[in-house]
């Protein structure tokens, strides 16, 4: 007697159960003017009889899992029980049916706890991730200190091929790869937020509605295309175009470098800043630009003069959003900046960052109990907490300034 | 000018604590409010209102603009209940049970006591299934048979049937504004309530349409007992047998129409019949 | 006045910057996509030769067994190759026959196979095949060789060349609509790769995650928007998270999902049900904040109607409010289902990133999906597999403009209801 076979009969006796549930009601309101409507009654036997077995199953499971594993009743015991539970509860509900039992309100006390109970996945996901992370890189910390992973400046995860050269794990010091990702971040902002800003502008105050309607959506279409996409722009068209150019200047620069990474996720962050800077500027009221344009100042003055700094802190916020966005992608960098851990402030030079690292250690093979595979949840949970604390001081900024136009 | 100013003075000066002028009572009750109190957060909307509403009387409510005429009528089948700040204090007793306490289910009374809102507000959906809602979610029809029989009624009574038969499965919200608020009182009648609260039914709509359901509330008197909030005083004059006039608050003067039109005893109800603020 | 000209003139200038900068934006986006699908849209056709088999019954069954177990241990691959060298009767000497084979695919040998399998009946008759052309040729018919550079700079040398011409003054070279590309796994042929893999690992993976995330957010949002209790700390909290979640990188669900899936609960790695739950948790803020919107832009005098009627705060929901905001919170889900479309770092944590030939079968079978498998061919050097990679990135982008297109319908729809 399997666990498909007693879903299958609970689920068929709850829809006898919800037929028989409305044929007493409909009965009862022939003659009288019933609280709730018949489906209600018939819901209800069906539901909480259901939940209730459902129930009895899940606790007994645990109860014989855990407390007792020597006392394991046969399927078939289960199944009886379970099927008993289902019909006494069926019966109790049942018996309760009268003209006025508020079964809708009880139908609709299930629907809300059942609501309320798939909003709390979101807390569970986040429980998730904190889990995963925290307890693998506790793992990690116990084999390489904190500070040496926080502070040092070699980052070489390979581990010896030779099983006996004990003690000579790979060093682990993360710098070169914050300063990889920060290299990078800072040339895709050097990108996007001039531009993005500016295009903002344009296109809340000079554009036509005509322009705007066309612009837009373009924008967007920038905004949607998949950030491997991007990489492989960045291998096939930006990275050569940098390098011929260096080349053209006598420089030799590597195929892979933190300049072509950084222009490409510049391109790609370009909507994200637009888009932001558009909502702040458009929050600034009216009545302020009127007022500037009204004693005789230009528009390009009213916005460097008024508009600017009356949305700074929506600005701020929203390029913080944009950096924190910078920090998390991780094709366009694994497809384009590479994999050496160089400690450089030389674009043209490659690096590597949080999230390529990430992905090189876990892709393959995989060992849980060395450093190499854990460091790669100690670099998430680094990762996790930076992009954590951007999102909420920019979000944060953002809501007060929303909160001071309203 | 100065008038005015003297009068407003004199207004918040008594602002609270206030009798009701004029007689509250009636012989034959069916809505018996006692003490009403309501305050959105800790702002006081209603002082201690006290009034009964009768069978088959149309009540009118009249009274300068936010003096809680909307509030007080509302409280009347709970609808209060969906503004969170909202708070009722007092009795109010509809066939003996006091509505507002907490045990009270809100859903049957509010298909005892349907309301009619400002602005026309029909469901997206097909005219019949507006209609048909009310007494498909109160399981008032057995089959088809039935529920056709109540929506053709309601729609009837409604004065709109003749108008939309042909096009019962049009969306209820592509005919015309007053058909609209029609609708919206056909379907409050099709879940026959012993009373329809009607929050300035006419205010949304043009003359024309105002004199059709004027002469629709006339016609509901005999079924249903209507109590109409409304900024037109002609109206009140009209559909009216009595009048209850709020001011800030305070429930001022209750009387019946005829009277408080011609010879109203409190000095702000004639300031106000008369034109002097509104 | 020179005062003002200046500041006319600054004004200009500030305009110009504005223009300038939006047809930066656009012109990236137009060398994006013409580079792209100047790459891409030759890999849409494939070279295709043809080939004078004899179905020789010495060479496939010597012994007239008739058998296909018998058969299908026959030397298909010498057959292939005498069918070549009947085309080229003049070409001698070991080497130089090596090179002749190498102008055909190493799949002619199975297509052949197959045709036999087939139909045994064809045992002893001759036939023209059109069998697949090796990719280098293929290059070249494509023109992504070019013809006129001296010898040792390109991949084929004078003597292919000859041969090659040959066959296109005969007639029996011919581009034809690459079906290849749509019909089989990765192969390290680039001649030979399909995205059939990765297509239907993106298709069951994006089914998991809507089956998981759809539901389960629209709840959330229904929840929060019309049911949660006001100014209630565990409530916050939820939000909170909510936010939080639409804004860690992606990269991190696939930490969750490699440690709590694979690690705990032993799920199978490389699966597209592994795949498709990481991305549904991604997935899913994305679609409760904007279905959220779209409750709270629901008129509330269409609820106030309903709870006026006596219904309750569920039905008024349930029968009024949620058929209103269904094409809005449809456009929110489906630019998520897009998002997740599109996404790969977290799937090549949980070991999507694999060389799969084998069609999967279902949900536990591995796969890829089609971005990952533009990050896999873009890694090959190879001309063949630079235009594969484009091609599936036209594929990847027309399935998200068709899906960003539906969304600007539903949400054009939603406009119109609500107003
Ligand atoms: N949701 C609310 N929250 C806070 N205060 C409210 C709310 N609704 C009404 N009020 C206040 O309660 C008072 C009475 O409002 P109400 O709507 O009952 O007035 P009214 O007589 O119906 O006015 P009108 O003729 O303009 O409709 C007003 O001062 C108003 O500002
Ligand atoms: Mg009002």
């Amino acid at each position: 007697m399997n666990m498909t076979v007693i879903l299958i009969t609970l689920v068929l006796l709850a829809a006898s159960s919800y037929y028989v549930g409305l044929k007493k009601s409909v009965s009862i309101q022939k003659s009288e003017k019933l609280h709730s409507a018949p489906i209600y009654h018939g819901s209800l036997l069906a539901i909480y009889s259901l939940i209730v077995s459902l129930l009895f199953i899940l606790i007994w499971r645990l109860f014989e899992n855990y407390l007792y594993p020597e006392f394991s009743l046969s399927k078939n015991l289960i199944f009886f029980l379970s099927l008993l539970v289902f019909l006494i509860t069926a019966l109790i509900v049942f018996l309760k049916i009268e003209k006025n039992f508020r079964a809708r309100e009880k139908v609709e006390n299930i629907i809300e706890i059942f609501l309320l109970i798939c909003s709390t996945v979101a807390i569970l996901i986040t429980i998730g991730i904190l889990l995963s992370v925290i307890f693998e890189a506790t793992r990690f910390f116990s084999m390489v200190p904190i500070t040496d992973f926080l502070f040092g400046t070699h980052w070489s995860p390979q581990i010896p091929i030779r099983e006996d050269q004990v003690g000579s794990s790979g060093a682990f010091g993360a710098i070169p790869l914050f300063t990889g990702t920060f290299l990078i971040a800072f040339i895709a902002m050097i990108i996007a937020g001039p531009i993005g800003l500016m295009s903002a502008i344009y296109m809340s105050e000079y554009a036509t509605k005509k322009t705007r309607d066309i612009i837009k959506p373009l924008t967007e279409i920038l905004a949607g295309i998949p950030t491997v996409v991007y990489g492989f722009f960045a291998v096939i068209v930006v990275a050569p175009f940098i390098r011929s150019s260096g080349e053209y200047f006598g420089l030799n620069i590597a195929s892979e470098s933190a300049l072509a990474a950084g222009l490409v996720m510049g391109i790609m962050i370009i909507p994200f800043v637009s888009s932001i800077s558009d909502d702040v500027i458009n929050a600034v009221p009216q009545n302020l630009k009127d007022g500037s344009l009204g004693v005789g100042a230009t528009k390009s003055e009213t916005i460097v003069k008024v508009i600017i700094p009356a949305a700074l802190p929506g600005i701020i916020g929203g390029l913080l959003l944009a950096i924190s966005r910078a920090i998390g992608e991780t094709m366009i960098v694994v497809m384009a900046a590479g994999m050496s851990a160089n400690l450089t402030a030389n674009p043209l030079e490659a690096v590597t960052t949080v999230t390529v690292q990430i992905l090189v250690l876990l892709v393959g093979d995989q060992e849980f109990d060395s450093p190499k595979t854990l460091a790669a949840f100690a670099l998430g949970l680094v990762l996790f907490f930076m992009t954590l604390i951007l999102n909420y001081v920019a979000l944060n900024i953002v809501r007060k300034y929303r909160e001071q136009y309203e | 000018m100065f008038d005015n100013e003297e009068l407003l003075k004199e207004t918040k000066s008594q602002a609270l604590n206030s009798e009701t002028v004029g007689d509250i009572h009636v012989d034959d009750p069916r809505i018996i409010a006692k003490n009403i109190n309501v305050f959105y957060g800790d702002k006081p909307a209603i002082n201690n209102a006290s009034i009964d509403i009768g069978k088959n009387e149309v009540l009118a409510m009249i009274g300068p603009s936010g003096c809680g005429k909307s509030t007080f009528l509302r409280c009347l089948n709970r609808m209060n209940d969906t503004i969170d700040a909202c708070r009722v204090e007092g009795e109010l007793f509809l066939d003996n049970e006091n509505i507002l306490d907490k045990k009270t289910d809100v859903v049957s009374l509010r298909a005892k006591v349907g309301m009619v809102f400002q602005k026309p507000n029909p469901f997206p959906k097909s005219i019949y299934d507006n209609v048909a809602y009310g007494p498909k979610i109160h399981g008032m029809a057995k089959n088809k048979i039935e529920l056709d029989e109540i929506v053709f009624k309601s729609l009837d009574k409604a004065g709109l049937f003749e108008e939309v038969k042909d096009r019962l499965d049009a969306p209820g919200t592509s005919i015309s504004g007053g058909q609209q608020q029609r609708l919206c009182i056909a379907r409050t009648i099709a879940v026959s309530p012993e009373v329809i609260l009607m929050d300035e039914p006419c205010s949304a709509l043009d003359p024309i349409a105002t004199a059709k359901i004027e002469e629709l509330i006339y016609d509901l008197k005999k079924n249903f007992t209507i109590v109409i909030v409304t900024h037109a005083m002609q109206q009140a004059a009209r559909v009216s047998q009595r009048t209850a006039y709020f001011h800030l608050g305070n429930l001022v003067e209750v009387g019946p129409t005829s009277k408080i039109f011609t010879t109203p005893q409190h000095k702000l109800t004639e300031s106000y019949i008369t034109g002097r603020f509104g | 006045m020179n005062n003002l000209k200046s500041r006319i003139a600054k004004e200009k200038r500030f305009k110009a910057y504005g223009i300038i900068s939006i047809t930066t934006a656009l012109t990236l986006l137009t060398i994006l996509f013409v580079s792209i699908f100047s790459q891409g849209y030759t890999a849409f056709q494939e070279t295709r030769i043809q080939l004078p088999v004899y179905f020789d019954q010495e060479i496939l069954d010597p012994n007239k067994t008739n058998d296909w177990n018998i058969i299908k241990k026959a030397n298909f691959n010498g057959l292939v190759k005498q069918s070549i060298r009947n085309l080229f009767p003049e070409v001698s000497g070991r080497s130089n026959k090596r090179k002749l084979y190498k102008i055909v695919s190493s799949s002619a040998e199975y297509q052949i196979r197959n045709i036999v399998n087939n139909d045994l009946s064809i045992i002893g008759s001759k036939q023209n095949i059109w069998v697949l052309a090796d990719d280098d040729v293929d290059m070249l018919i494509k023109g992504n060789i070019n013809r006129n550079l001296p010898e040792n700079e390109r991949r084929i040398d004078d003597q292919e060349l000859m041969w090659i011409e040959y066959l296109e003054s005969e007639n029996l070279i011919k581009k034809v609509f690459n079906k290849t590309l749509f019909s089989s796994g990765d192969s390290s042929e680039s001649e030979q790769s399909g995205i059939l893999v990765a297509l239907l690992g993106s298709f069951y993976a994006l089914l998991i995650t809507l089956v998981l995330s759809f539901p389960i957010g629209i709840a959330t949002a229904v929840y929060l928007e019309e049911f949660a209790p006001k100014d209630n700390k565990f409530v916050d909290f939820i939000e909170v998270n909510i936010n939080n979640l639409a804004a860690v990188p992606s990269i991190i669900f696939g930490l969750l999902g490699l440690a709590i899936f694979l690690n705990f609960f032993e799920m199978p790695r490389s699966a597209p049900l592994v795949g498709g739950m990481v991305l549904s948790l991604m997935t899913l803020p994305r679609i409760i904040i904007p279905a959220r919107a779209a409750l709270k832009s629901v008129p509330p005098s269409i609820r106030e109607g309903a709870l006026g009627l006596g219904a309750s705060n569920v039905q008024a929901v349930f029968n009024h409010v949620l058929p209103i905001a269904t094409p809005g919170m449809l456009t929110g889900t489906i630019i998520g289902m897009a998002q997740a479309l599109g996404e790969s770092a977290p799937l090549l944590i949980i070991g999507m990133v694999a060389f799969i030939v084998d069609i999967p079968q279902g949900f536990t079978d591995p796969a890829t999906t089609l971005p990952v498998q533009i990050y896999l061919w873009a890694d090959t050097p190879e001309r063949g597999f630079v235009e594969r990679t484009a091609a599936v990135i036209m594929v990847l982008l027309i399935f998200l403009v068709l899906m960003n297109s539906l969304a600007i319908y539903l949400r054009k729809k939603f406009e119109k209801n609500i107003t």
